[in-house]
């Protein structure tokens, strides 16, 4: 590794270098992350067929595994249309924005002790603050389609993902309090520690358990955030299809990619804040990346099981969970948690 | 009291939790779905396919062109023309079954006296035309040569009840 490093350093000069380094590290997480999400979208027709005792997608290949492919051969080959009296422009930039910050947040996510794009210490801010310019993407798509259900649809969702944004920023506090720091790693790192960290079930110790209401509020809020079944009021198929009601084509399966790199993005944040990381559940066994994959892979099958199970709130309904539930236990918890850590019981020491 | 434990319990997402164990015990269950051109449901020996003219064992036409059939047809889906055969017999010069009309409510087998037009169980005739798609009165005649004896099975298994 060294040896390539000072081959390259060689070769390019130092800043030519490291640009090309970042790229290639760059493609190394996008190109795994877009396999992820083509295969995420069989797997969840899958398991939701199973649980509606179907078979779900077998046709093409066996056990259907090559669906993704053609699902997304099909949509490349389709039209794009552009409504007329649409804004062109801004039509064909919000799907780009809502990609882009899904992809652009990996930039912090530690994989394992170190394996880091950008090791930032404002990680945690950097996360909160890029995931919400997704919104964007929505309400623009949803304004510039010259339709009126998309405008709905994008209304709905933005007034949707600032409250639960609200409620997640919170419960985000709350991990912050408890870790002191705002690095990702460091995050992971002192979840690792403390009284059952110690006696070998790690897996206790981490913060899901003494912050176990705030890790029920952050749960619910990234199925919201995702605007994921039952909080899928951006869509609301059976009412107004939502604000990517003109989108067609590459534009649509756009918003389609985004919508699952941010389900698998939620819940690599979920698993490095709230369930230990790359960390093992038992001291016995060693740490490592598999850890992390697991973790994701446990919270990702919950979204498609929720998905599966409950049909969609009504929209006063969520306003009602963001603002009367979720944000009152969030601040009163974080109250709970400021005088826990100051009391001798403390178990973040 | 109560209030409490009904705050504990909602935030402990207990009934949701009750929901998501229905759909997990689910998931393993049996799957139902018949997958289609390798398997095929059981069909019942009154199944409503696509139609077929019969014969005698001799060769000759059950249909004697009394028009019950098309007059019975709630959907118009049958058109006969009608001359004298080379013997003096009424005979049809022309039986087409428009199968884009055709409800297969069977009504024509039910009118028919001699049991000429009947409904088989083959229903895998799907076409790319509108033309392919009128049955006339060859391709019903082939196939009741096809289908005779099923046909005969299913409609002797019928006669108690008729
Ligand atoms: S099955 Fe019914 S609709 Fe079809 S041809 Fe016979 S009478 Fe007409
Ligand atoms: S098929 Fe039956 S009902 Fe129809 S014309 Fe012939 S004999 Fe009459």
């Amino acid at each position: 590794m060294d040896m390539l490093r000072q081959f390259g350093q060689d070769m390019l000069g130092p800043a030519v270098f490291m640009v090309a380094a970042t790229l290639a590290k760059i493609v190394c997480i996008t190109l795994p992350l877009m396999l992820c999400v083509a295969y995420l979208t069989l797997l969840e027709r899958k398991i939701i067929g199973w649980m509606q005792t179907r078979l779900g997608p077998n046709r093409v290949g066996p056990f259907g595994l090559f669906q993704p492919l053609a699902d997304g051969l099909k949509l490349l080959l389709k039209e794009i249309v552009i409504p007329s009296g649409a804004d062109k422009w801004v039509f064909l930039a919000a799907p780009v924005f809502s990609i882009a910050p899904a992809l652009a947040a990996w930039a912090v996510v530690p994989f394992d002790d170190g394996v880091v794009l950008a090791d930032i210490n404002a990680g945690l801010l950097y996360l909160m603050a890029i995931t919400s310019v997704g919104v964007y993407g929505v309400v623009l798509a949803g304004w510039s389609s010259n339709s009126r259900y998309a405008f709905l649809g994008g209304m709905r969702s933005a007034a949707q993902l600032i409250s639960y944004e609200i409620a997640m920023g919170l419960s985000l506090v709350v991990v912050l309090m408890v870790s002191n720091s705002l690095n990702l790693g460091d995050i992971v790192n002192a979840q690792g520690k403390g009284l059952f960290a110690g006696m070998g079930v790690s897996f206790l110790s981490w913060n899901w358990l003494p912050l176990f209401p705030v890790f029920v509020v952050y749960m619910v809020s990234i199925v919201a955030e995702t605007n994921r079944a039952p909080f899928d009021m951006a869509e609301g198929e059976s009412e107004i299809i939502g604000f990517h009601l003109e989108y067609s084509g590459l534009a649509f399966s756009l918003f389609y990619v985004a919508e699952y790199a941010s389900m698998i993005l939620c819940s690599a944040i979920a698993s490095i804040l709230f369930l230990g990381g790359w960390l093992s559940p038992l001291g016995c066994f060693p740490d490592g990346f598999h850890w992390l994959a697991a973790k994701i892979f446990i919270v990702l099958v919950s979204f498609l099981w929720i998905r599966a199970t409950f049909p969609r709130y009504r929209y006063d309904q969520v306003m009602r969970l963001g603002w009367k539930v979720f944000i009152p236990v969030c601040i009163a918890w974080m109250g709970v948690v400021g005088i826990w850590m100051m009391s001798p019981w403390s178990v973040w020491k | 009291m109560s209030s409490m434990k009904e705050i504990f319990g909602s935030f402990l997402l207990r009934e949701l939790f009750g929901g998501l164990a229905v759909t997990g015990r689910y998931l393993f269950a049996p799957k139902t779905t018949v997958r289609y051109p390798e398997e095929k449901i059981p069909q019942s020996p009154r199944f409503r396919g696509l139609h077929a003219l019969r014969r005698y064992p001799d060769g000759e036409e059950r249909c004697v062109a009394c028009k019950l059939c098309e007059a019975a047809c709630p959907s118009m889906a049958i058109t006969i023309e009608i001359a004298p055969d080379e013997n003096g017999k009424r005979c049809t010069t022309r039986y087409d079954i428009d199968m884009m009309k055709c409800i297969f409510c069977g009504f024509c087998a039910e009118a028919c006296p001699a049991d000429a037009i009947v409904e088989t169980r083959f229903y895998e005739y799907s076409a790319e035309s509108r033309d392919a798609l009128v049955w006339t009165k060859d391709m019903l005649l082939e196939n009741g040569e096809r289908c005779e004896e099923q046909i005969a099975e299913d409609l002797g298994r019928d006669m108690k009840y008729r």
